[in-house]
């Protein structure tokens, strides 16, 4: 007889809400007459999310084990899942905008038809809505919140698995370009299949290597028998599968073609929450599960870390698509977050944990943010992504000019924005535990990347309008809400991050 | 230095005296347009405002028995062991230049409400002179260095968008950069200064730094009071910086009165006379200031004799006044208060004197060249008997204010009793003579002989709106001298900052010392009365002249000097740091900006496209990471 493992409900409250949210959107999905289903269910959605983040903010201050050792609510867990279930309101509320695209939609109505069916063509004009995608969306939201407090490996790959399959599927539903969106799920899928196979062999060989797949049941006996050549195996390829996630380079190629093909809404939510789910897997994993054994992968996670951020500041120099460049963009990032990662330090005193979630908020908003303004620019054929497109555009709408600035400007880490409290906090972290020569490389790949930013900004400011430019949309409430939220947030974030940082501070620690 | 306490009473908001007009300043600079009709009556308000303010304030000050209140208010910056309180320190010595700054202040604001009326930039000029007030009295209120270089900087930014008021004439935009450039030459000597006593004494509030200045080694005072004076040179126009103010009078007329005659130019002479303290413990410093000063009298005297315009004129006896100012400053104990009464009746004749010439421009149709002038007292009675009263005050004309206050500062040359002093008192004796010929000059061909006006100018006397506060200001040059000096000594107001007064025993007395001035004074209007008011005055400037006043003529080569000195090795270190940066450090930007762009190309042709290739890549990276796990597990 099984019996069943004892549950705290309580400490389970958020990702409740979030799941049982993404149940009944399934429900109404079935049940709910589609003339009045989209209100609802981006009501369901975002009761789901903003709920889950209302049960992590009363759940501050925790730190226990629970479901039979499964899950760890703990400070950083609950920081990091508030993070997400913020972002992916934002994000959702992205994917709720109704007045920019002519369809009054960013999504294919029906995603079965062939791109270029006269059925599609025919859907193409209509103002029928797509809402399966708030379900997935949710789904894809709870699964991260999981991801982050998972401390089982098997967990870890549930919850992985359960963020990643409707990801790739809503990566597929652009209304506009619809064969470069579906190409861009395939592709995501593919690549994200073959990631999870490292990580699924990974998770074999260390259970094989120790007989468990429990976070700390691995600390312990990497303690008692040292580090074992199966053991370390099965770290490369857990870890291959997590860097996967968080677009580190050399894992990172998919990220362009991804982020180019998929929805931008998707994108932005991919962008912000995956980065988040995956970089506290990353981090849970290295210190909870190998935290003693730190000096084997602490080599790797310095070489992977400038690998990423030079390969992400080099290549994005050459981009003309703004949507690419911001993958090239988030690549960098992820190499200035494993700057973080390596400030913890041994014995996780550092204070890296603090400053790598410090980032993640400040990053996720500003992406969010950055795709936002993207969605408003547009020309005959959907978003006006490519860079020429932007030229003179603080002449024709200097506000939207405005707030890409400031969202380019904190992406580069100009002082008095988010960005560059983060990096601060970050670098700061890493140089504390002796890795100035990373932060150093850090320091040489912002400048080179701050050129693409800036590029843009030029290009805004001090170019000729295009003959044939873009228009600027008129946002409806949603995305109206979602820019004013980001461009507050990463001002005050830059300005006063004192709050913030403290209870980050204060959140940084893992149970298990 | 006596006891410093808190301010009580009205004293605590002497903070007012620098919001106000900072506040107007605001208002005219944000509120645009729409301030433009009622704009010059709030700048005026403001600063009479602030008069009124320092009035009542100094006022209660005379009731107290410790002569000296701070007034603390907020903390300026707070890192480690740097604590810098912002906060203000009033005591007689900064309501003497409150009263003189508000004061003169208000004249010339009101003034200029005549002046500027048909000017299109009246509201911006009004904000500027508001902004100048407010950093001025900043400047002598606050209560540590670091105030004071606030207040410093601020005067200095409102005197050059003051003389690029007109900026679209190219002299005025040249000469408002000449006047900043030269500025800043001064203010790295008083930011030295500032660190130097951070350094040494952990502190720049005065009490602090007057406190344990003498624990400081004697050397290093020294450097201190000579980058001090460095400082006070490139604001008050003493050698060798003294050739941007009068290329400054490129600005508004009432400017020149305030800024360049009667306040910020002074400023210098405040600083020293601030820093007695350090000063009193370094006699090399001292007889350097004293050095300045005689040399930059004589400069500026000889320089005033030559020119045909008429506020250069005035220039160049403000440049030489000031000399004398920095002798009396630099005499020690014995010369502050002679030098601070000259200061103030400075403020009062000079002032006037600026706006009498305005007074004049304004009626001549700006011109400003006195060949062009001639029989204007008929014409112009309040401006002459004015501008007038201004010169005799100026030359020393005994009872006026000239008199007392020169004089006074002659006698404390006397008093050292050495042959350097007496050198001094000859050489100020001499500025004298020099004083009473250039002016002379300016009078005769200003207000008497021919009319030599150009075609189509009508001169006529001035509204009472300027003529009011030149009648103001021409009062003040009679009665001021005699007041500072005998009738309420301003040496007993200023006892609680230099000390009682000693009565020192005179070489010569001082009855036989205004003798002599007098003397040497009306010699000097006689020679000018000789070679110009007996003579027809040519139109324009005769070209074949004596040397000597080819040199005066050219400000003694000052201008060359610096060109050859400093502008020219400047222009050519500039162009060889130009020359590197082009081909060595723009080389190697835009050669590292190729490589990365190059690299940039050729990796992006990973990015196939193809699947595939991703998966290969990825595998080829997994198995780097488990290699070099392996790696590092295995070594």
């Amino acid at each position: 007889m099984i019996e069943a493992p004892d549950l705290s409900l309580a400490a389970l409250a958020p990702l409740l809400f979030v799941f049982g949210a993404a149940c009944v959107g399934v429900l109404i999905e079935a049940f709910w007459p589609r003339d009045s289903r989209h209100p609802v269910q981006v009501a369901v959605a975002l009761v789901g999310t903003l709920g889950g983040l209302v049960c992590t903010l009363l759940l501050a201050g925790r730190g226990e084990v629970t479901a039979a050792g499964a899950l760890a609510v703990d400070g950083a867990a609950l920081f990091l899942q508030a993070t997400i279930a913020g972002l992916g309101a934002l994000a959702l509320l992205l994917f709720a905008e109704r007045a920019l695209d002519p369809a009054r939609s960013a999504f294919v109505t029906s995603a079965a038809v062939p791109a270029g069916s006269p059925r599609d063509r025919e859907l193409a004009t209509s103002e029928r809505v797509q809402t399966e995608v708030y379900p997935l969306a949710t789904f894809a939201i709870g699964g991260m919140m999981l991801f982050v407090a998972s401390n089982d490996l098997l967990i870890m790959f549930v919850a992985l698995e359960v963020l990643s399959l409707p990801l790739y599927l809503i990566s597929g539903l652009a209304r506009r370009r619809r064969l470069l969106s579906q190409e861009a799920a395939v592709k995501y899928f593919l690549l994200g299949a073959f990631a999870s196979a490292f990580f699924l062999y990974g998770l074999a060989l260390v259970y094989g290597a120790t007989g468990s797949v429990r976070l700390r049941d691995i600390r312990e006996a990497n303690l008692a028998e040292g580090t074992d050549l199966l053991l370390v195996l099965g770290l490369a390829l857990l870890v291959v599968g997590l860097l996967f996630k968080a677009s580190v380079a050399p894992f990172h190629t998919w990220t362009p073609d991804v982020y180019q093909g998929a929805p931008t809404p998707v994108t932005a939510f991919m962008a912000a929450c995956t980065k988040v789910a995956a970089f506290g897997a990353i981090l849970r994993l290295l210190y909870v599960a190998f935290g003693t054994a730190e000096w084997t992968w602490r080599p790797l996670i310095y070489g992977v870390a400038i690998v990423s951020m030079v390969v992400g500041a080099v290549l994005g120099l050459t981009q003309t698509d703004l949507k690419r460049m911001l993958a090239y963009s988030s690549i960098a990032h992820a190499g200035f977050l494993l700057t973080g990662v390596l400030g913890l330090g041994a014995g996780g005193e550092g204070s890296g944990l603090a400053a790598t979630m410090f980032y993640l908020l400040a990053y996720g908003i500003t992406t969010i943010g950055v795709f936002a303004v993207l969605t408003l620019v547009r020309d005959g054929d959907g978003e006006a992504s490519h860079l020429s497109q932007w030229a003179g555009l603080a002449a024709r709408s200097p506000l939207t000019a405005a707030v890409m600035g400031l969202f380019l400007l904190a992406l580069a880490g100009i002082p008095l924005t988010a960005g560059f409290t983060g990096k601060f906090a970050v670098f700061r972290a890493a140089i504390e535990q002796g890795a100035w020569p990373l932060v150093l490389v850090a320091l040489l790949a912002s400048a080179v990347a701050a050129f693409f930013y800036l590029r843009v900004i030029v290009l805004m400011y001090f170019s000729p309008p295009a003959a044939d430019g873009p228009t600027v949309g008129v946002p409806g409430l949603p995305t109206t809400i979602v820019l004013a939220v980001t461009a507050t947030a990463t001002l005050a974030l830059g300005v006063l991050p004192g709050s913030v940082l403290d209870l980050a501070e204060r959140a940084a620690k893992f149970v298990g | 230095m006596s006891e410093t306490l808190p301010a009580e009473g009205l004293l605590g908001w002497s903070w007012l005296l620098i919001a106000l007009p900072l506040a107007g300043a605001a208002v005219l600079l944000l509120g645009g347009r729409r301030t433009d009709r009622w704009g010059h009556l709030l700048g005026t308000a403001t600063v009479v405002a602030s008069f009124v303010v320092g009035l009542l304030c100094t006022f209660q000050l005379a009731g107290l028995d410790e002569k000296s209140v701070s007034v603390d208010l907020f903390t300026f910056i707070s890192s480690g062991d740097l604590d810098i309180r912002a906060g203000l320190l009033y005591d007689p010595l900064s309501a003497a230049f409150v009263l003189l700054i508000t004061g003169v202040g208000s004249l010339i604001h009101i003034y200029s409400i005549g002046y500027m009326a048909h000017d299109d930039g009246r509201r911006r000029f009004f904000a500027y002179l508001n902004l100048f007030v407010a950093a001025m009295l900043l400047l002598v209120l606050g209560n540590s260095f670091v105030a004071l270089y606030v207040g410093w900087e601020g005067v200095g930014l409102a005197s050059y968008l003051l003389i690029a008021f007109w900026y679209t004439r190219p002299a005025a935009a040249t000469a408002a950069k000449k006047a900043f450039i030269m500025n800043r030459v001064g203010d790295v000597g008083l930011a030295l200064a500032i660190f130097l006593m951070f350094a040494q004494l952990g502190t720049t509030d005065y009490a602090g730094v007057f406190g344990e200045i003498g624990t400081v080694a004697g050397g290093t005072v020294t450097a201190i009071g000579l980058l001090l004076l460095l400082g006070a040179c490139g604001k008050s126009g003493q050698f060798p910086l003294q050739a941007w103010l009068p290329d400054a009078m490129e600005g508004p007329t009432p400017v020149s009165a305030l800024i360049h005659a009667a306040t910020m130019v002074t400023a210098g002479v405040y600083l020293i006379a601030r820093c007695s303290p350090i000063y009193d413990e370094t006699p090399t410093a001292r007889t350097v200031v004293l050095a300045v000063g005689a040399l930059t009298l004589l400069i500026g005297a000889i320089a005033g004799c030559a020119y045909d315009d008429i506020k250069k004129v005035l220039a160049y006896s403000t440049v030489s006044q000031i000399g004398y100012m920095f002798l009396a400053v630099g005499l020690g104990p014995a010369g502050y208060v002679a030098g601070l009464a000259h200061l103030y009746a400075h403020g009062f004749f000079k002032a006037g004197l600026f706006l009498g010439a305005g007074s004049v421009m304004h009626a001549m149709n700006d011109q400003v060249d006195m060949r062009r002038y001639g029989g204007l007292w008929k014409k112009m009675p309040i401006t002459f008997a004015t501008f007038g009263l201004g010169y005799l005050a100026l030359i020393g004309i005994w009872p006026l204010a000239g008199a007392f206050t020169k004089d006074a500062i002659i006698e404390a040359a006397l008093d050292r009793h050495d042959t350097f002093g007496y050198l001094l008192a000859g050489i100020a004796v001499l500025g004298a003579g020099l004083t009473a010929f250039y002016m002379t000059r300016l009078m005769l061909m200003t207000f008497f002989g021919r009319p030599r006006w150009e075609d189509g100018v009508h001169p006529h006397e001035s509204p009472v709106v300027m003529t009011l506060p030149m009648i103001v200001l021409a009062v003040g040059s009679v009665a001021s001298g005699f007041l500072l000096v005998s009738a309420f000594p301003l040496s007993d107001w200023m006892a609680p900052v230099f000390g009682e007064p000693e009565e020192a025993a005179h070489v010569i007395a001082p009855a036989t010392v205004l003798l002599i001035v007098t003397v040497v004074s009306l010699l000097g209007i006689a020679l000018a009365w000789l070679f110009v008011g007996r003579r027809e005055i040519p139109v324009t400037a005769p070209v074949r002249v004596s040397p000597v006043t080819r040199a005066a003529r050219n400000a003694l080569y000052a201008d060359t000097v610096n060109e050859s000195l400093f502008m020219r090795p400047g222009q050519w270190l500039t162009r060889a740091l130009v020359f590197v940066d082009n081909r060595g450090v723009d080389g190697a930007v835009n050669g590292l900006a190729a490589t990365l762009g190059g690299s940039s190309s050729r990796l992006g042709r990973a990015q196939t496209g193809f699947v595939r290739s991703y998966a290969l890549g990825m595998l080829g990276g997994a198995v780097l990471v488990a290699g070099a796990l392996l790696a590092v597990t295995a070594g």
